[in-house]
């Protein structure tokens, strides 16, 4: 497929893993953090750790939303399903997230739940019009990338005067995520994760653009720089990274300037304007309550709010004893560091996030095996 | 979740602000919603049903180029 193939080719892959060799200092070393899970994947699926040379680590971040969601909030959507007898419509990776009591959304539609996977919100619009007799129920969650697709499809059921559609949203936010990181004990005092700089957001960063990176960039004197999904997008903004530590720059640049732009799709960022306004406060599963970080919507649109509209308290609920999600979002553990990954932990029946989503570090390490040799981490023979 | 896919786009609806495109062998509809100008053979970005972005065949050539670029400093004396 053009603009996927290209961006995978072997021999400049090769190419950019002897530039790369080349570029770096041996006297020091470079902890590259890729914020979003498409990062981890695409790193570990071709193998492009073991391209780089053994003084450069990726450090695996946040940018899983499935990942990041607090427990409460699936209990709250298993509620609304057991409670208010609604029709709830998500995304396939929220379906297998573990909840509260051993079970999941997809446990409890096995149970008889009306719960359904959608590729699309538009598919949830469709359901609320073909079932007018039932509350339908959108399962919203995402980071910038997805946002704008649940602002449409709000604005669409507003016009319509489409009365049994209402969204739960969790959408949440990039930037705020990156800023928590960056300010947290382990990574400015205690010196447990250590952090040269940034990969910054593929997709999320179609929306909102490169310039809200730059305030990072400056105020904590880490470069960024934009990446791709694909594994040659990756190498090249690797080697863009450590050519900026090289040179002592800490600059905000761009690598995907094929659908990246500095301004961003401003009509998706003024439709996500009009329908949401930033919650004081939200739980991220491994960072806590990260001030102005996520989402909901505004007065104007109360009417499709499923928690105006239902009864959803705040529940404090903890992860299974032993998973160690929370460590391995911030990047302080590694999923070979928890004693569940791969014993009682695996995709086929996951304890914690990381291992359910496809864009977990723990589905990563499983999934393409890389764990199991670990000699190959340090591997000097590929240039 | 992020993940979106480069598509080409084979037909608009203009009534219905809808586009017809290819991903691989796989046609698809989706909203064209949240990107202005679109035409027909534009590379859109699919991401749950919506068009992102347009993808620049112009930037992609350039950072092909680049990553050509950055292998031929690799073969150069340090």
């Amino acid at each position: 497929m053009k603009y996927i193939e290209e961006f995978r080719q072997h021999d400049l892959a090769q190419q950019l893993s002897a530039a790369i060799r080349k570029a770096v200092k041996p006297d020091r070393s470079y902890h590259l953090m890729e914020f979003c899970g498409g990062h981890t994947h695409a790193i570990f699926r071709y193998g492009v750790q073991d391209l780089m040379p053994p003084n450069v680590k990726f450090v695996h971040g946040p940018g899983c939303p499935v990942c990041v969601l607090p427990i409460g909030r699936i209990d709250n959507a298993i509620a609304l399903v057991e409670r208010h007898d609604v029709i709830l419509c998500t995304y396939g990776d929220v379906l297998r997230v573990p909840a509260s009591g051993r079970r999941s959304l997809l446990k409890v539609k096995a149970a008889g739940a009306d719960i359904r996977m959608v590729y699309s919100v538009r598919d949830a619009l469709r359901i609320a019009q073909e079932n007018p007799d039932r509350q339908v129920v959108f399962f919203a969650i995402g980071f910038e990338t997805t946002t704008p697709p649940t602002a449409v499809a709000i604005r669409q059921a507003q016009a319509e005067g489409l009365g049994n559609f209402s969204v739960f949203c969790n959408h949440v936010l990039t930037p705020a995520a990156i800023q928590n990181i960056l300010e947290s004990p382990e990574v400015r005092e205690m010196g447990s994760v250590s952090i040269d700089g940034f990969f910054g957001p593929s997709h999320v960063s179609s929306i909102i653009g490169s310039r809200p990176y730059e305030f990072f960039a400056e105020e904590f004197q880490k470069p960024v720089v934009i990446a791709g999904f694909e594994p040659l997008d990756v190498m090249q903004s690797a080697l863009m990274l450590i050519r900026q530590l090289n040179e002592g720059r800490y600059e905000v640049e761009n690598e995907y300037t094929r659908v990246v732009t500095r301004e961003g799709n401003t009509k998706a960022q003024s439709l996500v304007a009009e329908v949401f306004e930033l919650r004081r406060v939200f739980e991220w599963r491994g960072l806590g309550l990260v001030p102005y970080s996520a989402l909901r919507l505004k007065e104007a649109y109360a009417a499709l709010d499923a928690e105006k509209r239902f009864d959803t308290p705040a529940i404090a609920a903890s992860d299974v004893k032993g998973c160690e999600c929370p460590s391995i979002l911030r990047g302080v553990k590694r999923p070979v560091d928890c004693k569940l990954f791969g014993t009682v932990c695996t995709p086929e029946n996951p304890m914690g996030s990381c291992m359910v989503s496809s864009e977990g570090a723990c589905a990563a390490y499983w999934s393409y095996g890389r764990f199991r040799r670990p000699e190959t981490a340090s591997r000097e023979s590929v240039a | 979740m992020c993940l979106a896919l480069p598509a080409k786009v084979l037909a608009i609806y203009e009534l219905t602000d809808m586009a017809i495109v290819a991903l691989g062998g796989v046609r698809k509809e989706v909203s064209l919603a949240l990107v202005d100008d679109v035409q027909v053979d534009d590379f859109v970005l699919i991401h749950v049903g919506y068009a992102l972005n347009k993808v620049s065949e112009e930037e992609a050539e350039r950072t092909l180029r680049l990553f050509a670029e950055a292998g031929l400093t690799a073969g150069e004396p340090a």
